[in-house]
């Protein structure tokens, strides 16, 4: 155990039991999802560094001696050279957003979209650290890497960010040349700093997608009556006499933000994507995983 | 206490509070709902949103009424809401209780003394002397007002019998002006039916002081005589109301060929909504018609709604035979027209061959100069007149010219008579016409007058002979005999010396000869008798009636003079019932043929109560509890109108909500009782409506359940109460039935239940609870009413009890059977005839059949009843040891009672012991 500050240590204490108890279920079960797709070869397709065997050839003048492999030239009369995948890892940096909005649930049955959206954007990085390449999480300044310990951090940094506030957003990181950003977001906080940070980001070569994690009951507005609303933190609210003249215009605005992103992926070259927490977490997380792969 | 009419309260000033409730209703909805708070994360997007309606969300108008009168509710109930306040009636003058005791009133007598006792006991807190008359029975003329402590009064009102007659308003008021000038306040029990004098009667009772009338308020039926009309039997039925429908069964009654009473046909009918009197119609075969003896309408127990029928419904039939053929187209010297003139209008004529006709069992058979019979048709005619038949002879030229009966008398004729007849007053013969004498006391003709222009012209004429004056009903002048009779058997012989047409007198010219043929009872008056027709004959009461209907046998009554009968001026010594004279009956009737019921209209100043007094209903703890579900419903409805009972809440409150409406559906009853009565052996008694029998039957049956279980090897649960109307009683061994006064009667299918209970080996215990003490079923109201109820049930002759019958052994040895009562008086099943004691043997060899009834009336469950404690409920005799001892004996009769039920008549099998130990010897 750390030595710890006297004070905090019984709070940090608990919150560290807290989120060992929930992450290794949060890490089985995206485990668990990312053995439920079916992956495909993961390598470049084409010859060059790395450790899997990847075809033989003819060897031609040129070649090294070294790379001849004997084994296979003596079943023949001609030389042939053992060739490996080249594997280049890729980094993929991803934003799951821990605003308090993001810890709302409409039902008790289902999860928050907090937990969907880790839920989605971990099991992803499961599956890109099996495909080699690099995953890290935008609010942790630390750069992506490679590995099953990558993993075991991500979980350990989940939610270490959460600075009580209505809406998350992410820190302005430095991303390495060609890599990937994932946004998973409700996406309903202010406008404006999104699409700044989004921009800056293909500013600098970034690709990436935009995954929009919604409640159905922010996708339904069920409400009547004289009605006070109340953001998850209490910031922010508002009063209305007759919830249900609200509704038409508040799906109407609801509407707007959607092809707001959508217009800004087009825009970009990036992929949008909007998942409810009543759907199952998979099909997101093959569009997530299809999206990658196309851009890689 | 405030107390406006219906309703009372007892802290009115609280209802002020009622004034502020527009107050409220303005307040609440001026107040929207409060707001719901929600967590919304969207609200971000809602920010700057307009509201689309800037009134305020109102509360709905169902709720706000629903608030108001939850409020309201609370407030009257906290003022102290009384239903039907009592206001008594504070004064201490003399009370004058008078009811009208008529047959009216007799359905309602109950409650009519309790009312009465109810007034007189209030009188009696207050002081007030009273006291109680009635207008069918005015005081003698010169009786002061029998005024007495009210409390005196209290022992005589079971006395106070309804009487088959009309009060008098007439000779009461006579009697009241004579009584002296005392004033009393006066409260008039009244049947509600309007009567002459009615008026007079109040105004003389108003001028002594206050009068108030009470009237049942239920409408009185009544039926007037039936009639014959068109081949069927007219009733006509009266009601007093003309309010409303009103189905009645009519029932008339009658001897089944066994002679025993039975209901022979029903009938409903239906009185239209503003209809007093209706008819109906029974269209029975003349078989049945004529067995009618009286009409009566079912569950109505009053002699106004009894109907004695009389000879006037019988159609006698009636043979007629002719010694010579009618010759064509001369009809009036047709042997038999003028009978048949006579006799169509009332009688049924059969004309057949002798021996066709005697199979078709005709009452009377008339021969007209008939002298020669063939032996068989004499044999079969002799038989018949033997068995109760009447023959009627009419002389004529054969009769005359034959020499049958000279010398010895001819069974079929009353006297002998002399060849060849004689002839007064012709062409050819000395002496004028002869005319009739006056009919004399012995003769059934007597008190007809006798028309001067009946004369004889030819005549036969009897021997002399010693019998012959006693024979001779009617003579002529001259002493000659004209109608002679003798019996024969059970029937008689009737000869009229003449012809049956007019050769030889004017006699069936006249209309003497119509009445004398009604004398004889071969035609049947159509018509009410006049005076004339009953004068000087004394009628013997056959069967009375009393005021509800009931009848009971007249024949220890006085005979009543016919000139009274055809007044029919019911009192005391004429009560209705059915009178008889010779072979004829009259009936006499409460209602008469021309009688309207009409209801009372009383002057504008006497008020009128209703008989049932409304009990004094506290309304507080009703209101307190509507204004608790009230707002209960208002907090439910609260939370859904602001959307607070959506999701998973909501089918939990509907649930709760529907559990709070609906009560609990109720089980199968019918199986529950199954289950419970097969479970074990259990006792069953029959529910009479009257809370304190019935809880003495319980305890009686737990009380005998519990000696049973201690002492045999029976061991009852507890015992079940059964409503005859809808239970099934094949579960139970033995049912023990209280009989009441009140007891209701029973609808046909549970009379069918109940005769397949008996018939299917069940035995009922019938208790009378009154010791019996007018002798069995004869006088006490118990009893009458034991027979009314039994009367369809198929029960067996029955004999009190033999010393040798096995109740006296089954368990104990007993010879005798008391409960609360000791009278040893217990009816069961008669032993049958052939049964003998073998010498040797303590008993007679009974051994077939269960009595089905047991009938008694020592109050058993009274005797056997205990609390569940173990305590006996009730004393029995003066106590001390001869009362426990009682008990005891009490107990015995109960176990044997159900061990006779339980293993039948294996006592009496000990009859053969001492043959099987023989047997076993050898």
């Amino acid at each position: 155990m750390t030595p710890q500050p006297p004070q905090t240590s019984p709070r940090m204490r608990q919150q560290a039991q807290e989120h060992a108890a929930l992450l290794p279920a949060l890490l089985a079960e995206a485990q668990h999802l990312a053995a439920s797709v079916v992956l495909g070869s993961h390598g470049r397709r084409r010859a060059g560094q790395g450790e899997e065997f990847w075809q033989f050839r003819s060897a031609v003048p040129g070649d090294p001696w070294r790379s001849i492999d004997w084994r296979r030239s003596a079943r023949s009369d001609a030389h042939f050279i053992r060739q490996h995948e080249w594997q280049a890892a890729q980094s993929v940096l991803f934003w799951l957003d821990h605003g308090r909005s993001m810890a709302f649930t409409g039902d008790p049955a289902r999860p928050t979209k907090q937990a969907r959206a880790n839920l989605i954007g971990l099991a992803a990085a499961i599956l890109l650290v099996r495909g080699g390449e690099r995953v890290g999480l935008m609010d942790d300044p630390e750069p992506p890497r490679p590995g099953q310990t990558q993993i075991d951090r991500l979980v350990a940094q989940i939610g270490a960010f959460d600075d009580g506030r209505d809406h998350g957003m992410p820190a302005d990181h430095a991303f390495p040349r060609g890599a990937r950003a994932v946004f998973v977001s409700d996406f309903l906080g202010p406008w404006q700093p999104l699409r700044d940070r989004v921009l800056a980001s293909v500013d600098r070569g970034v690709a990436g997608a935009l995954v929009q994690v919604l409640d159905p009951v922010e996708e339904a507005f069920p409400f009547d009556g004289r009605t006070e609303f109340l953001s998850i933190s209490g910031a922010i609210r508002f009063e209305t006499l007759r919830a249900r003249g609200l509704r038409t215009a508040y799906l109407e605005r609801l509407v707007e933000r959607k092809a707001t992103l959508q217009a800004l992926a087009a825009d970009t070259g990036w992929r949008y994507h909007c998942h409810h927490t009543d759907a199952p977490a998979q099909p997101a997380l093959m569009w997530l995983y299809t999206a990658l792969e196309k851009d890689r | 206490m405030l107390a406006t009419g219906l309703i009372g309260f007892a802290a009115p000033w609280l209802l002020l509070g009622l004034l502020a409730l527009p107050v409220l209703w303005w307040l609440l909805r001026a107040v929207p709902p409060a707001a719901v708070k929600r967590l919304f994360p969207a609200v971000t997007l809602l920010l700057g949103l307009q509201d689309p309606e800037t009134t305020p969300d109102k509360t709905p108008w169902w709720l706000l009424a629903m608030r108001i009168l939850a409020l309201a509710a609370m407030i009257t109930g906290f003022a102290g809401p009384v239903l039907n306040p009592e206001t008594p009636r504070l004064a201490t003058s003399p009370l004058l209780i008078l009811t009208d005791g008529s047959w009216a009133t007799a359905p309602d007598r109950t409650r009519v003394n309790e009312r009465i006792t109810g007034l007189l006991e209030q009188a009696a807190l207050l002081g007030r002397p009273a006291a109680v008359l009635s207008l069918a029975d005015p005081p003698p003329a010169d009786a002061a007002l029998p005024l007495r402590d009210a409390r005196d009064w209290l022992g005589e009102i079971a006395g106070l019998e309804p009487r088959p007659w009309e009060p008098d308003n007439a000779a009461f008021a006579d009697w009241l002006a004579k009584s002296g000038d005392q004033g009393f306040e006066t409260i008039w029990l009244s049947d509600g039916l309007a009567r002459d004098g009615r008026a007079a009667l109040a105004a003389a009772l108003q001028d002594r002081g206050r009068l108030t009338v009470i009237e049942t308020g239920a409408p009185v039926l009544a039926l007037r005589p039936p009639q014959y009309r068109d081949g069927a039997v007219v009733a006509s039925l009266l009601r007093s109301l003309p309010e409303g429908d009103l189905t009645v069964t009519l029932a008339a009654f009658g001897p089944d060929p066994a002679g025993i009473e039975r209901r022979l046909a029903t009938l409903d009918v239906t009185f239209a909504p503003g209809e007093t009197s209706l008819e109906a119609a029974f269209d029975l075969p003349s078989e049945l018609r004529n067995r009618i003896r009286r009409l009566a309408i079912a569950g109505w127990r009053s002699a106004g709604a009894v109907a004695l029928t009389d000879d006037a419904l019988k159609r006698r039939k009636v043979a007629l035979f002719a010694g010579q053929r009618a010759r064509e187209g001369q009809e009036l010297v047709s042997a038999l027209h003028f009978l048949k003139k006579a006799l169509q209008p009332s009688a049924e004529l059969i004309e057949a061959p002798l021996a066709a006709s005697l199979l078709a069992r005709p009452d009377v058979v008339i021969l007209a100069d008939v002298a020669g019979l063939s032996p068989t048709d004499k044999a079969a005619l002799i038989e018949w007149v033997e068995q109760g038949g009447l023959l009627l002879r009419f002389a004529g030229p054969k009769l005359a010219a034959s020499s049958l009966d000279r010398i010895d008398e001819d069974i079929l004729l009353p006297v002998r008579l002399r060849a060849g007849g004689r002839n007064v007053g012709g062409a050819m013969s000395w002496g004028a016409p002869k005319k009739l004498s006056p009919f004399d006391k012995a003769s059934p003709f007597f008190g007809l007058a006798v028309p001067d222009d009946v004369e004889v012209t030819a005549q036969v004429v009897a021997q002399p002979d010693p019998a012959l004056a006693d024979r001779t009903i009617a003579s002529l002048q001259d002493g000659t005999p004209l109608v002679t009779r003798k019996p024969l058997g059970e029937g008689q012989v009737v000869l009229f010396h003449v012809t049956a047409n007019a050769e030889w007198s004017s006699l069936p010219l006249s209309g003497l000869f119509v009445q004398m043929l009604e004398r004889l009872a071969i035609s049947t008056r159509s018509a009410a008798p006049s005076a004339a027709d009953l004068a000087g004959q004394l009628w013997q009461p056959v069967q009375v009636m009393n005021g509800f209907g009931d009848l009971t046998p007249g024949e220890d009554r006085i005979a009543v003079a016919g000139e009274a009968l055809a007044a029919a001026r019911l009192s005391a010594d004429l009560l209705p019932g059915t009178y008889r004279n010779g072979a004829r009956e009259i009936a006499l009737n409460v209602i008469a043929p021309d009688r309207l019921l009409e209801a009372a209209v009383w002057p504008a100043d006497v008020s009128v109560e209703a008989l049932d007094i409304a009990r004094e209903t506290p309304l507080m703890a009703a209101l307190l509890t509507a204004a608790l579900v009230l707002l209960l419903a208002d907090i439910l409805a609260t939370l859904w109108l602001s959307g607070r009972l959506r999701g998973p809440r909501q089918n939990i409150v509907a649930a709760l909500a529907l559990a709070l409406l609906l009560p609990g559906l109720p089980a199968d009853a019918s199986d529950d009782l199954a289950l419970k009565a097969t479970g074990d052996t259990v006792l069953a008694y029959v529910l009479t409506g009257d809370p304190r029998v019935d809880a003495a039957s319980e305890a009686g049956l737990y009380g005998l359940s519990r000696v049973l279980a201690e002492r045999t090897a029976v061991e009852p649960a507890d015992p079940i109460a059964i409503d005859l109307e809808s239970d099934e009683l094949t579960f139970f061994p033995l049912i023990y039935w209280p009989v009441t006064e009140a007891q209701a009667a029973l609808s046909d299918a549970a009379y069918d239940r109940l005769n397949a209970y008996l018939l299917t080996g069940g035995m009922i215990l019938f208790d009378t609870r009154d010791a019996n003490l007018g002798g069995f079923g004869s006088a006490t109201p118990n009893g009458r009413r034991l027979q009314q109820i039994a009367a369809p049930l198929n029960i067996p002759a029955l004999e009190p009890i033999p010393r040798d019958h096995v109740l006296t052994r089954a368990f104990y040895l007993l010879q005798a059977f008391p409960g609360r009562h000791d009278r040893t008086e217990i009816w069961v099943e008669a032993a049958p005839g052939d049964a003998e004691q073998i010498e040797g043997m303590p008993f007679r060899n009974l051994n077939d059949g269960v009595s089905p009834v047991v009938i008694g009336g020592n109050d058993w469950a009274a005797a056997w009843a205990m609390g569940r404690n173990g305590d006996y409920l009730y004393p029995v005799g003066r106590g001390g040891y001869a009362g426990e001892r009682q008990r005891e004996i009490a107990f015995r009769f109960g176990v044997n009672l159900v061990m006779y039920v339980l293993t039948g008549n294996y006592k009496s099998d000990q009859v053969h012991v001492p043959a099987l130990l023989e047997r076993l010897g050898q």
